[in-house]
């Protein structure tokens, strides 16, 4: 595929935060990690996914101004961005393997006509639905 | 609007997360408050701002939410229905029912059943969001516009 979308980014508080939480809690991979001065890009991968990068990225100069990266702030640490969906093989094992590393889950895993979800927030807010589809 | 401190946004985020979790519990503000670590004085005042209603109102709009969807989705009596979603009475949820939606269960039950839905392929959890009924004003002021102001309601929401 030489076409299509590459690269997808949320707003994090925190960039060494998140990516300690996409890696070591989701099994995310880096893919690109530059700092130019205090601006930082920051992209992960999930591992069956090379054609994807999801950025983890701060509000702030010299994108934002002060009150603009507030505004964000806000908004993220509210859950009012939008929904993320992540699919995985076997919903109940990854919950249970999360939970068990600490992520805060916002629901139990729940059948739904031959699918499972789950839901969890990474440390800023970003609200995550963890789908088994239906086989 | 003043702005609020993005990590106390989170933390009632959790207490909203709480909520949605389990709507059919009781979720007294002292309760809220201590998932949210705010003091009990400050956590109402602070929802509110941060969501747009008061946390009880916000808690009877998720009850709602689910009774629709329990409603359209089952075959459950309306009755169980009522208890499933954390009223004590039958009549205290019908009343509420009517005042939030404008029709009663069994009116909402039937009109829903009667509409087809092809929203099999919407993430369940978005598609609750989207169904939430719009509370902007309390309970008892919606009462008391729907009544015409002839009898001023005597009833009060708790906060």
């Amino acid at each position: 595929m030489s076409q299509g979308v590459e690269v997808v980014g949320l707003y994090v508080r925190d960039q060494d935060e998140a990516l300690t939480f996409y890696v070591e809690k989701l099994g995310f991979r880096v893919h690109t990690d530059v700092r130019n001065g205090d601006y930082r890009w920051l992209t992960v991968q999930h591992p069956d996914q090379p054609s994807f990068q999801l950025g983890l990225f701060m509000p702030g100069p010299p994108v934002h101004d002060a009150a603009t990266a507030q505004t964000l702030r806000e908004v993220v640490a509210k859950g009012a961005m939008p929904p993320l969906v992540l699919v995985v093989d076997d919903c109940r094992a990854a919950y249970d393997r999360m939970r068990g590393l600490g992520v805060e889950f916002t629901q139990e895993p729940v059948d739904r006509y031959g699918t499972v979800d789950a839901g969890f927030r990474d440390p800023s807010g970003n609200g995550w639905k963890m789908i088994e589809a239906r086989r | 609007m003043r702005s609020q401190d993005p990590d106390l946004l989170r933390r009632l985020l959790r207490a909203k997360d709480r909520i949605d979790a389990a709507s059919h519990e009781d979720w007294p503000v002292p309760r809220l408050a201590r998932v949210s670590g705010v003091s009990e004085a400050h956590f109402a005042r602070s929802f509110k701002q941060a969501f747009g209603v008061p946390p009880h109102r916000y808690l009877l709009t998720r009850r709602i939410e689910r009774a629709t969807a329990l409603l359209r989705d089952t075959d459950l009596s309306i009755t169980e229905i009522a208890f499933h979603t954390g009223w004590e009475s039958l009549g205290t949820f019908g009343r509420t029912f009517r005042d939030i939606t404008g029709e009663s269960p069994g009116a909402n039950r039937a009109r829903a059943r009667a509409t087809a839905h092809e929203l099999g392929r919407v993430p369940a959890c978005v598609l609750s969001a989207a169904h939430r009924p719009d509370l902007t004003i309390a309970v008892s002021e919606k009462r008391r516009r729907l009544a015409g102001d002839i009898n001023g309601s005597e009833q009060k929401e708790v906060l």
